[in-house]
């Protein structure tokens, strides 16, 4: 006879809402069962009422934390439908400002873990640095979370000198304060004893599972869409992240090391950015289909779309990286202690309103 | 009590339908950049030691239950602030099939700070006009008086050194029963 204890929906260490009921035999979890549904919207039925154009700022709430990616995979899927071709500089704009939102994505969620071990200092002081990315993003589109600076046939802002250098000194900060940052939460030996052999998913697992993103890089799997050079990335230089110790120590060191590898993607595409126009206009209305995939922080993102000629489109589909990872965090879970749930899901980053749209 | 409250309200964050983008801005309101704590605002996993609940996001089909339950085991008086458009009025989402509208549908709202999400800046304005409105309330409510008063009672001066632990201890006896 199990005990089921419900974790969730409102708890301390998730921000946000989902339920895990699990099944204990004694402290040891023998099953898990998500229950989601706490934030449905039904956003994709409000992208057919909505006129395409419309669409690309809403899709931009499905997630607050990758917004700018969610906005340009959605922009992506019109341009391939619709045969629009970018300028090459609105291509290199995109990669910064979505290089810029991994970074932010992926302090926020190492300093959500660090709050969830109890390490608050450590939680503050990454999201201190946090800050002057969001106050690069803010310089150069005037938002701090919904950038709205994608649109269909480039980008909307262009980068100035002027710009480019507050960027650049920016992450040469928040450079200069990582690298002391960083080694606490790699190498300190209270972090460790929370990760190290914590929420084991071997390779095979990954791969059954279907894990994305850096669950799957953490388990020894070089996926990364980035490789496939979609917009630019196919110019720039940088190879996969990968961690083969399985646990969840492995997921943030990778992380850790995509923080570098973004802050050097965005001094790359600044550097070889041409100067071309930033935006095409375009004629006529989506028609036919298109599904489109992009590497986010959490993972890789699958966009449907079905034109049919009008203003609305006929269906559009998101497939989120953490829908992709829950099968991945279930297998982790099983068999775990009950005190390292916490660690075990958020090790996995998960973004509930993006799975639930 | 009413004084100290108010300059140190504790928060609870109740995470409705949001996008998460006004759940990260209010969580950095809290770090160093923002620092509520600087106004006393302290942020707390439970609702059962909050004084304020901070939503974001409409509310759904399945999530207005929580919010209600969670509004209910706050301790009065409580203050609610709805961070966003969409506790407002349900924001972009509005006309979507599963979105019931504005938090106001299932609890009562003191302050709305609108913006989709609002800048910290906003978030921590109305943190404080919350604190102000929770002054207020407390003010209104009535002071419950306590249950049990306890009678301070002198001594009888000892006329003898004989027979003085007997008398305290009846002295003693009698405060208790009264
Ligand atoms: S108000 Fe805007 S940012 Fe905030 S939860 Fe709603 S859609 Fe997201």
């Amino acid at each position: 006879m199990s005990t089921i204890v419900p974790f969730g929906p409102q708890h301390p260490v998730l921000p946000e809402p989902i339920q895990l009921r699990l099944a204990l035999d004694d402290e040891r979890i023998v099953s898990v069962l998500p229950v989601v549904g706490y934030v449905h919207r039904g956003l994709e039925k409000l992208a057919e009422q909505k006129d395409f154009v419309q669409d690309s700022y809403l899709v931009e709430r499905v997630c607050g934390i990758c917004s700018f990616m969610h906005s340009m995979s959605y922009c992506m899927g019109i341009e391939e439908m619709m045969e629009i071709t970018v300028p090459e500089r609105a291509n290199y704009l995109r990669v910064v400002w979505a290089e810029l939102h991994r970074i932010h994505s992926h302090l926020l969620a190492l300093g959500l873990l660090a709050d969830a071990f109890g390490f608050e200092n450590l939680f503050m002081q990454l999201w201190r640095t946090r800050e002057r990315i969001m106050d690069a993003m803010e310089y150069t589109t005037g938002g701090r979370v919904m950038l709205n600076a994608c649109c269909i046939g480039g980008v909307r802002r262009d980068i100035n000198d002027e710009q480019k250098a507050f960027v650049l000194n920016q992450l040469k900060e928040a450079e200069a304060e990582l690298k002391r940052l960083i080694p606490v939460m790699t190498d300190d030996y209270s972090v460790k004893k929370r990760l190290v052999g914590i929420g084991i998913l071997d390779k095979a697992a990954a791969y059954a599972a279907g894990a994305v993103g850096p669950t799957a890089r953490g388990s020894g799997h070089a996926m990364d869409h980035r490789t496939t050079g979609y917009i630019a990335y196919k110019n720039l230089d940088f190879e996969p992240v990968v961690e083969t110790s399985c646990d969840s120590y492995a997921r943030t060191l990778v992380r850790c090391r995509e923080v570098y590898q973004s802050i050097d993607l965005v001094r790359q595409a600044l550097d070889k950015m041409p100067d071309t126009e930033i935006k095409v206009a375009y004629k006529g209305k989506p028609c036919g289909e298109v599904a489109i995939r992009c590497e986010q922080p959490r993972g890789e993102v699958l966009y449907y779309l079905k034109g049919n000629g009008t203003d609305h489109l006929d269906r559009m589909r998101v497939r989120t990286p953490t829908f992709a990872n829950i099968p991945a965090l279930m297998t982790m879970l099983n068999g775990s202690q009950l005190a390292d749930v916490g660690m075990i899901v958020l090790s996995v980053d998960p973004c509930i309103s993006c799975t639930e749209r | 009590m009413t004084k100290a409250t108010a300059k140190s309200p504790w928060v609870v964050h109740v995470n409705c339908n949001s996008c998460n983008g006004c759940d990260i801005e209010f969580l950095a309101c809290l770090t160093p950049m923002y620092d509520a704590e600087r106004f006393g605002v302290v942020h707390i996993g439970s609702p059962k030691h909050a004084d304020i609940m901070v939503v974001t996001g409409s509310v759904n089909h399945r999530n207005a239950r929580v919010l209600r339950n969670l509004y209910e085991q706050m301790p009065g008086p409580k203050v609610v602030v709805a961070m966003g458009i969409c506790p407002a009025t349900g924001g972009i989402f509005a006309d979507c099939y599963n979105v019931l509208g504005g938090v106001d549908k299932v609890i009562p709202v003191d302050v709305y700070v609108p913006g989709c999400p609002p800048r910290p800046e906003a978030m921590l304005d109305g943190i404080l006009e919350g604190a102000a409105i929770l002054a207020q309330k407390q003010q209104n409510t009535p002071t419950v008086k306590p249950v049990m008063k306890l009678k301070i009672v002198k001594p009888a001066p000892a006329p003898a050194p004989a027979e003085a632990p007997a008398a305290a201890g009846a002295t003693g006896e009698q405060a208790v029963a009264k």
